[in-house]
């Protein structure tokens, strides 16, 4: 049998909020900062789901989600080498639509039920952009999360799955557009949402011979506040039995959402709950779980509470306007044009910048990055052990805060970082107050976006302030 | 070894005016700083038996210099070795004659920065991963200073203030030097209080931006007594190369071993034990206010974490007990890189030679020249010491 045996989640540090100058919305929501995207995301969801887990016991990875960097080019592979996962895993990225994340985790949930993976890894993770002050804007909100699912230590197993497809023009974005569009709200509630996940709810429960009153938890997707209590009572579920959505806190993270809720709802879950999660976009899924004796085992990082209370409300929303590059500035136009990576280089270096390893000597254990061939304490050659860096505490040695950089995120931190196991990095701070930069603050790693060059996009570790407190 | 300590002389030196040469290009620096070498020596292009060029990114190879000077045919290599090239483009002159090979040779130096639309250093790098964090030379300073300031437990105020005092003497001096680019006083207050360019270093803690040439003719001591009485011995060269601080765990971002080896290297040549006693002046790499401090403290003129007493003290004014940067240094002349290590050598030899107007020092005999190249954990620095005949 299969089910869920570990969770993560990733919430930016960033959101827009009643002190935002300039964003007139009273709730929260979380943003991306200008260098993370779903793929960073994804990283940093991964990350948190195998905290403390054998990352080598891995067999597949799937990524879903409707705003992948690349139109032509695997995500799930840049992912699966960020988290140094094994080479002999399958990938696969499933996107362009709401309902990804959920058949992700049931293309998962089959793997291991059909017996050709022991472990899968799914990561869903979205940032949807809505025209800027537009209600798509207002609504979503951006995040990622990470389901491990396996056979074994399972803490929340598979209770059934039904899925409806239908093709509905409701909510689209054309290859080349930027924006989120949808068609008239009253025509996509009563003849979308309303009635094909009315169909998928009622579909599931009479295939597996229960009742609403039998579900604990409903993880139900939906692309506002206002709609969800709606779409709630049309499914005929009391106000207990809803997992909050969280609107006025992160936002409708797309196709991450309905699996952040079910992230959400088994960290305050208990044994021998009916959870459902049930999700939206040309047709909608619904996968039910029942949470074991070991549900209070799958979550070793922070998860979606521990993200979402460590946020931090950004002053303006010009800001957020400059990050999501709408708001148009001149930072870039006086430097010397950014020339395309070589992706030879890239590929050559993917385990000291991808996997951000670097190397213990063999002969005399000095801890270097990057990786050298010679070491530079003893002068070995070729006799070195990689060590992953990127889940390792580091600690700032010296720092300069740059004004003229010419970066979005002004100014720029440039940090030296001192790993605990000992190598030291000179790198970008990122998700980080001016004020909080200080000689021995404690951070941590975050896989970015430097930058985009000749359809490049070419990601790399920056130092963080820990997240949750530490 | 025998070292270069009195085997060869400089007996020319021509120096363009720096600044934002709009009207000129590479090649017409070349023949300002090259002519003026020429007619100081007492020579003719054609006298010169080999070149040197250096120069970071105006040129790439030794043959714009023979199209602008009309060389004869002769062997001319191109030097690049970072903020050091000028020097390194000098020191491969002087081993050339000191090994017999050329009686007369020309050591000349050139950039060309300001044509790039950009105020900074514009150079391009080679295509790589493009991963390393866009620093710029004011924050990879900066590191260093802030590194210092906390090492050293020096509020910030004051050590602003200290590095502020350094600005501001070099732009007293440069007052003084018809040729810098920039030739009026600053106060320690405007150093200090100066927008901010990467923390905690500001505008004026900056050096220039400035396009420019100087030349060096070169011959043996022998050779040297024929053109003119008061030419200028090389004592010594250093040449220090490191690439690998940010590896070393335990590297402390205070102090620059390049510059510390380059210096023992070049003081052990020219048989120098107390560098604050015997050097008369020095004209170091002010990059950055905050490279100049720690310079005083790796070529030995100050202790360790000290060197702000000195700077209080007025230490290395035109007055003071070891001036530093009679000319203006990097702040008042800028960095056109590939000209800087040789323009240094330029004032020395002007000191020395009792020709500096009005900021000549009184009897000068030793002279040192500092250039740092790279960033902190990885540098080029070359140091040469000069002196007069006996």
């Amino acid at each position: 049998m299969a089910g869920i045996t570990a969770y993560g989640a990733y919430v930016p540090r960033y959101r827009l909020g009643a002190e935002t100058d300039g964003w007139d919305s009273p709730g929260q929501r979380s943003i991306a900062n200008f260098d993370e995207d779903s793929v960073s995301m994804a990283v940093a969801a991964g990350i948190d789901c195998l905290k403390g887990r054998d990352r080598d016991a891995i067999d597949g990875l799937l990524f879903a989600s409707t705003t992948p960097p690349y139109a032509e080019k695997q995500c799930a592979s840049i992912i699966a080498m960020a988290l140094d996962l094994r080479r002999d895993i399958f990938t696969a990225d499933i996107t362009d639509v709401l309902r990804a994340g959920t058949t992700a985790l049931k293309s998962a949930l089959d793997s291991v039920a059909a017996g050709s993976a022991k472990q899968v890894l799914v990561v869903a993770s979205d940032n949807r952009q809505g025209a800027p002050k537009g209600e798509a804007e207002r609504n979503s909100g951006d995040g990622a999360v990470a389901f491990i699912v396996s056979d074994e230590e399972i803490i929340a197993e598979q209770a059934g799955a039904y899925t409806i497809t239908e093709n509905m023009m409701d909510t689209w974005r054309s290859a080349g557009d930027r924006f989120v569009r949808s068609w008239e709200d009253r025509f996509t509630v009563e003849e979308g949402l309303e009635r094909i996940m009315g169909d998928a709810v009622s579909g599931f429960l009479e295939k597996e011979g229960l009742s609403v009153k039998d579900v604990s938890k409903l993880a139900l997707y939906s692309p506002d506040a206002r709609r969800h209590g709606q779409l709630a009572r049309h499914l005929g579920f009391q106000p207990e039995q809803v997992q909050d959505p969280l609107f006025g806190r992160i936002g409708n993270t797309g196709a991450a959402f309905p699996l952040m809720l079910l992230a959400a709802a088994l960290e305050e879950g208990s044994p021998d709950q009916l959870l459902l999660t049930v999700s939206y976009g040309d047709g909608s899924d619904v996968l039910g779980f029942r949470t074991t004796a070991n549900i209070g085992q799958g979550a070793s990082g922070l998860g979606v509470s521990g993200y979402l209370d460590s946020g931090q409300v950004l002053d303006s929303y010009e800001t957020y306007a400059k990050w999501r590059d709408v708001w148009l500035t001149d930072s870039s136009s006086r430097r010397p044009q950014a020339q395309s990576p070589s992706v030879t280089a890239l590929w050559r270096e993917s385990d000291q910048n991808i996997k951000f390893h670097g190397a213990v000597c063999n002969q005399c254990g000095y801890v270097q990055y990057p990786p050298q061939q010679v070491c530079v304490e003893c002068q070995a050659r070729d006799d070195s052990t990689p060590i992953r860096l990127s889940d390792k505490l580091g600690t700032i040695f010296t720092y300069s805060l740059d004004y003229l950089a010419g970066t979005v995120d002004t100014p720029l931190a440039v940090v030296v970082v001192d790993f605990e196991p000992g190598g030291r990095v000179l790198c970008m701070m990122t998700d980080r107050e001016t004020s909080e930069v200080k000689i021995g603050l404690q951070v941590e790693m975050s896989f970015r976006k430097l930058r985009v060059v000749n359809g490049i996009h070419n990601y790399y570790w920056k130092a963080v302030p820990l997240r949750g407190g530490g | 070894m025998s070292g270069i300590k009195d085997r060869v002389a400089i007996i020319g030196m021509g120096c363009s005016k720096f600044g934002e040469r709009w009207d000129s290009s590479s090649s017409d620096l070349l023949i300002e700083a090259s002519y003026e070498a020429f007619e100081d020596a007492g020579i003719e292009s054609k006298d010169v038996q080999a070149a040197w060029l250096g120069t970071v990114g105006s040129f790439r190879t030794g043959q714009p210099l023979a199209a602008a000077l009309k060389l004869d045919y002769i062997p001319i290599t191109r030097v690049e070795n970072a903020c050091a090239t000028a020097t390194d483009a000098f020191r491969n002159a002087c081993y050339a004659v000191a090994a017999g090979i050329y009686d007369i040779v020309l050591a000349v130096g050139v950039e060309k920065l300001k044509d790039s639309g950009f105020s900074g250093l514009a150079v391009a790098e080679p295509a790589g991963a493009d991963v390393n964090p866009p620093v710029p030379p004011p924050s990879q300073f900066a590191l260093a200073a802030t590194r210092y300031f906390h090492q050293y437990d020096i509020p910030y105020e004051e050590g602003k203030m200290t590095l502020a005092k350094i600005a501001s003497k070099n732009h007293h001096n440069g007052t003084m030097s018809p040729k810098a680019h920039f030739q009026r006083e600053v106060s320690a207050e405007q150093v200090a209080n100066a927008p901010m360019v990467a923390w905690p270093l500001g505008l004026f803690d900056c050096c220039g931006v400035s396009d420019g040439a100087a030349a060096a003719i070169i011959t043996t001591p022998e050779i040297a007594k024929t053109f003119r009485d008061d030419y200028i011995l090389v004592k010594g060269i250093g040449l220090s190369v490191g690439a690998f601080g940010v590896l070393r765990n335990d590297w402390d971002f205070t102090h620059f071993p390049e510059s510390v080896r380059a210096s023992q290297a070049a003081y052990q040549e020219a048989g120098i034990s107390d560098p604050r006693q015997e050097i008369d002046l020095a004209m170091v790499h002010d990059c950055f206010t905050i490279t100049e401090l720690i310079i005083y403290e790796d070529l030995g003129f100050s202790p360790r974490g000290r060197a702000s007493e000195d700077v209080a003290a007025g230490t290395f004014s035109l007055e003071g007990e070891l001036p530093v940067n009679t000319d203006g240094g990097l702040k008042c002349f800028g960095h056109p890189i590939g000209a800087s290590g040789i323009r240094m050598i330029y004032e020395v030899y002007k000191q020395l030679q009792g020709k500096a107007e009005g900021r000549q020092l009184k009897d000068p005999t030793l002279g040192l020249t500092h250039n740092l190249g790279g960033r902190p954990g990885s540098f080029t620095c070359s140091v040469a010491l000069f002196g007069t005949r006996d």
